[in-house]
């Protein structure tokens, strides 16, 4: 639908991008504040940056949360990739209609009721196989199955937009269905298949609650460790680390989708070029 | 068609559906049963349900007292009565701000629209704890907000938002407004033109055809993307705890206390338990939707 729109429209759709990135640009702002009091501009300075290379415990937390996101977000992608072929292109097996709700249902499940079930089922299978042991490992666990629903979701619809009759084409020349499915289908969703990497490693690395039931006495992320320094009230080193964690997510995003967007063009060209 | 026996296609169901029965499914089990314990001092800190007596019967422990005690202290139904209020309005004012910008959106050029769409995910993509804790440095007394209204004089004292339900109704519209946004973005660019032009040409004016026409064509979008902020918005925690103050019991806080301040398990487990009852008619709704938008 591709209609004029009414200036009162249009300033509602702005409105609503203000409010969203407002609160964002006033915090980059504070960031730079060189006095600690909020209220105070003490002119510009870049000390707070500094300070967080000393510390310790931020360090760790974030070298910690990178090193769940990578797992975390490589093992979703393998997952909600083989749950989006599954449910798009096997029509009819057993447990077809469990697979829909167990990847559409983390989407919405509130992420408390998540991280206490998910710790409760932990302590259970400790007491029963003394595994998995609260830290990294159940971390990894847990973001895994939110994160699977994520790319699914995602994977699941561009596979629905592939045209089959590539694949199709490629199986009357010869290539067996995995070939096929491999060589002609697989570049089709990469790009899905890549932001949703992307989507799970910004979900993962950002994860407070859940993390904070499943993750034990002796591990702490980083929102953890930002969440305990944030509830006794605003920190003037928090603004500088959010304010970087915001414009690295920022431009990896908006690069990501700048050479995905390209990408897909090139390709559309060439399959209009081919005469499809 | 019958399907066919092809042991390589459970090569690709199997994986996830293992994976996401274990992590995601049998939890709840497991909820379930120890929301039928009582809180003891030991690790892990609550009794077993099911015991061997030395010979060899189960034996079954049942406890009720904590659905017993979920129901006679009014902290928990006063705070899933109040989660409930937060949600339903916070969704309404999502969807009062988030229709009128889909809209703007699915009408704007095609080139336009992917910038616009990834200008709305942008905040989606970066963190939630620190996009809500940001929103603190605007609705705080000494805040952004105050400091700009108190400069144009618009105001002789600074508004008191932090700490109240008015910041958690803020940070909820500010941080789940994208999941309004794109369901409702997804069936109104669907939407063919051609019907609004056919609408006006048999004389209906332009108001009338949006209420005729595109309202109830764009319902599943309604649907999905109030029931994407409802049903999280539900069980928030984080931004009643951060902006919320001490009268913004939301279930999700109440739960939180209840298993790091309290310590106790078993009534966090039951807690979990009936909200996830009070959720159930909610999340049938949009999984029904989504399957049928799948389908379509």
């Amino acid at each position: 639908m591709e209609r004029r729109s009414s200036t009162a429209l249009l300033s509602v759709l702005f409105f609503g991008i203000a409010l969203l990135y407002l609160p964002i640009l006033v915090l980059i702002g504070y960031s730079f504040n060189a006095s600690p009091l909020v209220n105070v501009w003490g002119g510009f300075s870049t000390a707070w940056y500094g300070e967080l290379l000393h510390n310790r415990q931020l360090l760790q937390a974030a070298l910690l949360s990178l090193e769940v996101a990578l797992t975390a977000s490589t093992g979703a992608v393998l997952l909600g990739t083989l749950a989006a072929i599954a449910l798009v292109r096997f029509a009819r097996f057993r447990g077809r209609l469990l697979l829909t709700g167990m990847v559409n249902a983390p989407l919405v499940m509130p992420e408390i009721i998540t991280g206490i079930t998910q710790l409760l089922l932990f302590v259970s299978m400790v007491q029963l196989f003394s595994w998995p042991h609260r830290g990294f490992t159940t971390i990894v666990l847990s973001h895994i199955t939110f994160c699977t629903a994520y790319v699914t979701i995602t994977v699941q619809s561009r596979l629905q937009a592939a045209d089959r009759s590539l694949e199709e084409a490629a199986m009357d020349l010869g290539a067996s269905p995995t070939r096929a499915f491999l060589e002609v289908t697989l570049p089709i969703i990469s790009p899905a298949i890549i932001s949703s990497w992307l989507l799970s490693f910004t979900l993962s690395l950002d994860d407070l609650v859940i993390s904070s039931f499943v993750a034990g006495p002796g591990a702490s992320t980083l929102p953890m460790v930002i969440y305990s320094k944030v509830k006794l009230g605003v920190s003037p080193d928090i603004n500088a680390l959010a304010s970087l964690i915001v414009c690295a997510v920022g431009a990896c995003v908006i690069a990501a989708g700048y050479l995905m967007t390209r990408a897909d063009r090139r390709r559309t060209r060439e399959a209009q070029l081919a005469g499809h | 068609m019958k399907p066919t026996w092809r042991p390589g296609r459970w090569l690709i169901i199997l994986p996830p559906l293992i994976f996401l029965t274990v992590f995601f499914l049998i939890p709840f089990a497991f909820a379930f049963k120890i929301s039928f314990a009582e809180a003891a001092p030991h690790v892990p800190p609550f009794t077993d349900v099911f015991s061997f007596t030395p010979d060899h019967h189960l034996q079954l422990a049942l406890s009720l007292g904590n659905y017993r005690y979920l129901l006679t202290d009014e902290v928990y139904g006063v705070a899933y009565l109040y989660s409930l209020r937060t949600a339903f309005f916070s969704t309404l004012i999502c969807l009062a701000i988030g229709y009128p910008m889909a809209y703007a959106i699915a009408r704007s050029p095609r080139s336009a629209q992917g910038l616009l769409l990834l200008i709305i995910m942008l905040p989606f993509w970066t963190s939630f704890l620190l996009r809500v804790y940001a929103l603190e440095g605007i609705i705080r007394d000494n805040g952004f907000l105050n400091t700009a209204l108190l400069h144009l004089g618009l105001i002789s004292h600074p508004l008191r938002i932090m700490r109240t339900s008015l910041a958690v109704y803020i940070g909820i519209v500010y941080s789940y407004l994208p999941f309004m946004v794109l369901p409702l973005f997804a069936t109104l660019e669907k939407l063919d033109p051609l019907l609004l032009e056919a609408a006006e040409d048999l004389g209906s004016t332009p108001r009338r055809a949006f209420v005729d026409i595109t309202l109830p064509l764009s319902l599943p979008g309604v649907i999905a993307g109030s029931m994407l902020v409802f049903i999280p918005a539900v069980g928030e925690f984080v931004i009643p705890s951060l902006l919320g103050g001490p009268n913004t019991l939301m279930i999700g806080r109440v739960l939180w206390d209840e298993f790091f301040g309290n310590h106790d398990w078993p009534v966090a487990s039951a807690v979990a338990i009936g909200f996830l009852l009070l959720l159930a008619g909610p999340i049938a709704i949009y999984q029904y939707y989504n399957v049928r938008q799948l389908e379509a």
